[in-house]
């Protein structure tokens, strides 16, 4: 039971889905050191998912678990932003050095 | 020199066959099958493309996208993608359903499919990083393949605006999305807002350019009544009626483009049966009554007795068992009654018998094309032999005169497809727009089979009156100017007017202006 679990939903092979989802992948990777799960989704190939979800815009990751679920649009490049939109524990260490720095 | 002449030929002559290509290859039409949508666009939207309905709130931009699609499934068993930014799936099937579109029902059979894009409230949302619409492009393309769309509609882009403002990914992403729908070989529909009426095509200036075809749709106070029209701007070079054309939406009907809805059918023979107008002389006037299928217009002053004239026309046809129908504006049904028993004509004892409908009504009620849908209906109904409007003028203070010649058209088309013997009654000049009227009614006499006149006119102290069939089409008439009486049994006609100086015509507006077109 990891406690965590994303589904992102992708256009087809693009530079914005693999920039997408190691974005995501880095971060989570960080921030979740207990594990999570990620189902990367082509809508391409299964429109019906995007369907069912009512998905719009690509790339779109979803928190499944735990509820509510988060919505983030986007390549999602701006990882302090993607922590906060998905509700991720703890800060990201560039973070932390950021509020130092602005602090001193 | 010489050459560079022969060059310029070339290239002229070039030109020229290319045109000539392009006309040749005559742009493919889908039929959307919205009443007189068609025949405004020279047979439809051009098939196979995107065409995008901008229009203000409240301008119809959903009723089109809806009525598109259910249509296509009504007339042409064409099945279509919904896809709906701002109302609900389930708001826009019950929202329609009093037009008889059985939305859930074509779900069920595959023939309608929804993309459902509206905005799900509470929904989290963050925006980090660069997007695309590539799923909103993937389910259109599912769902069309899912039925086999030929038609998709869009409703509206203004909510996608409204909920990305990057306007830029926009642009790009129409462009993507229309030519993914060009792709499927699907003729859409797209609606897109407007800010103002007169005031750019669309909200954020950049939907026009990225589609080829472009229809706006108006609502308008005019002289404080709202006015429909709808506009075809651009067409991808296809032909198409050009200028505003009048339309409503009818709570039964839908949109409905007048007069175009009701042209352009077959035409039917003319009649040659002629039919009693109820006052003797008059018929003989016309050469032994009117043609079956003729549009009458009577006109005259307030209280010559054109109303008289039509409750004889009434009576004339329930006395040979023809069925009539009557709309009498500005009079109550009490006093219609009332006049009529006046005369000894029982309409009461007519509706029983099922040979009269009465309408009664104020036209300030409805608009002018509300009021031309509302007649239509009834005569599609009650399928009269006879059809009295008395007075035409009363429909003059709710409309445009434009509007009003519309009407008329319209109206024409659908008595003559009918063989309705039809009266039209109008005062000379109108009390609120006298300057528009003379004009108008002169071009309404022009839409017409069959003209009459009646006036007062002043001897000897006395003020007198006097009729006149100024036009009676494929028919010799009296050209005299006879003198009317009226008593207790209704109206006579009796020797042609002689007099011994022009005549002064009174509550004709203009003081001697006589029997003239002008003036009908």
């Amino acid at each position: 039971m990891t406690g965590y679990a994303f589904r992102l939903y992708v256009a087809g092979e693009s530079e914005r889905s693999s920039a997408a989802e190691a974005n995501l992948r880095a971060l989570a990777g960080a921030l979740l050191p207990g594990g999570y799960e990620l189902d990367v989704v082509d809508v391409m190939a299964q429109p019906e998912l995007a369907e069912e979800q009512r998905i719009l815009a690509t790339p779109t990751v979803v928190r499944l678990v735990p509820l509510p679920q988060l919505r983030v649009i986007g390549d999602l490049s701006d990882p302090p932003r993607v922590a906060n939109a998905l509700g991720l524990p703890g800060e990201l260490q560039e973070a932390r050095k950021e509020k130092e720095a602005g602090g001193a | 020199m010489r050459e560079a002449n022969a060059e310029r030929r070339r290239a002229e002559a070039e030109a020229e066959t290319r045109r000539a290509e392009a006309e040749a290859e005559s742009i493919e039409r889908t039929a959307t099958g919205i009443n007189g949508f068609d025949q405004m666009a020279m047979g439809g939207l051009p098939a196979g493309r995107p065409t995008l309905v901008t229009g203000t709130t409240g301008s119809g931009k959903t009723v089109f996208a809806v009525e598109f699609l259910a249509r296509g499934i009504e007339k042409y068993d064409q099945p279509g993608v919904f896809v709906t930014f701002e109302e609900a799936p389930a708001e826009i099937r019950r929202n329609f359903a009093s037009l008889g579109f059985p939305i859930e029902q074509w779900e069920a059979e595959g023939k309608w499919a929804f993309v459902d894009a509206a905005d799900s409230e509470g929904e989290e949302r963050f925006v980090i990083g660069a997007y695309d619409f590539g799923a909103m492009t993937a389910r259109i393309e599912h769902a069309a393949r899912r039925i086999g769309a030929t038609r998709v509609a869009m409703d509206s882009l203004g909510a996608v605006f409204a909920r990305f403002a990057d306007t830029g990914i926009i642009r790009r992403e129409i462009h993507r999305l229309t030519s993914a729908l060009t792709a499927l070989d699907v003729t859409s529909v797209i609606t897109a807002e407007r800010n103002g009426e007169y005031d750019g095509v669309s909200r954020y200036d950049v939907e026009e350019f990225v589609v080829d075809n472009v229809i706006i749709l108006r609502n308008v106070l005019v002289q404080e009544r709202r006015r429909r029209t709808v506009e075809i701007v651009k067409f991808r070079g296809a032909v198409h009626r050009t200028g505003e054309w009048l339309f409503t939406i009818d709570p039964s009907d839908g949109f409905v483009v007048i007069p175009l809805a009701f042209l352009g059918s077959a035409p039917v023979p003319s009649s040659t049966t002629r039919v009693c107008s109820g006052t003797p002389g008059l018929d003989e006037m016309c050469g032994g009554g009117f043609y079956q299928d003729a549009v009458v217009l009577l006109s005259g002053p307030s209280g010559v007795g054109k109303t008289l004239s039509s409750l004889k026309f009434l009576e004339a046809g329930a006395a040979a068992g023809d069925r009539c129908l009557a709309f009498a504006f500005d009079e109550t049904r009490a006093q219609v009654l009332r006049g009529s028993a006046g005369w000894g004509i029982d309409l009461k004892d007519m509706e029983e018998r099922g040979l009269l409908r009465l309408v009664c009504d104020y036209p300030e009620v409805a608009s002018l094309e509300d009021y031309f849908i509302r007649i239509r209906r009834a005569v599609v109904e009650f399928e009269p032999q006879r059809l009295v409007i008395d007075t035409l003028s009363a429909l003059e203070r709710i409309g445009t005169p434009r509007a009003l010649l519309d009407l008329v058209i319209a109206l024409g088309a659908v008595v003559r497809q009918r063989r309705i013997t039809t009266l039209l009654t109008s005062v000379p000049i109108s009390r609120v727009a006298a300057v528009q009227t003379p004009s108008v009614a002169r071009e309404l006499s022009s839409l017409t089979d069959v003209t009459i006149a009646m006036r007062y006119y002043q001897t000897a102290g006395a003020v007198q009156r006097a009729i006149a069939v100024l036009q009676n089409r494929a028919s010799a008439h009296d050209a005299a100017m006879r003198n009317v009486t009226i008593d207790a049994e209704g109206m006579h006609i009796g020797d042609p007017v002689v007099l011994l100086d022009s005549p002064d015509t009174v509550g004709m507006g203009r003081p001697g202006s006589g029997f003239t077109g002008d003036d009908l």
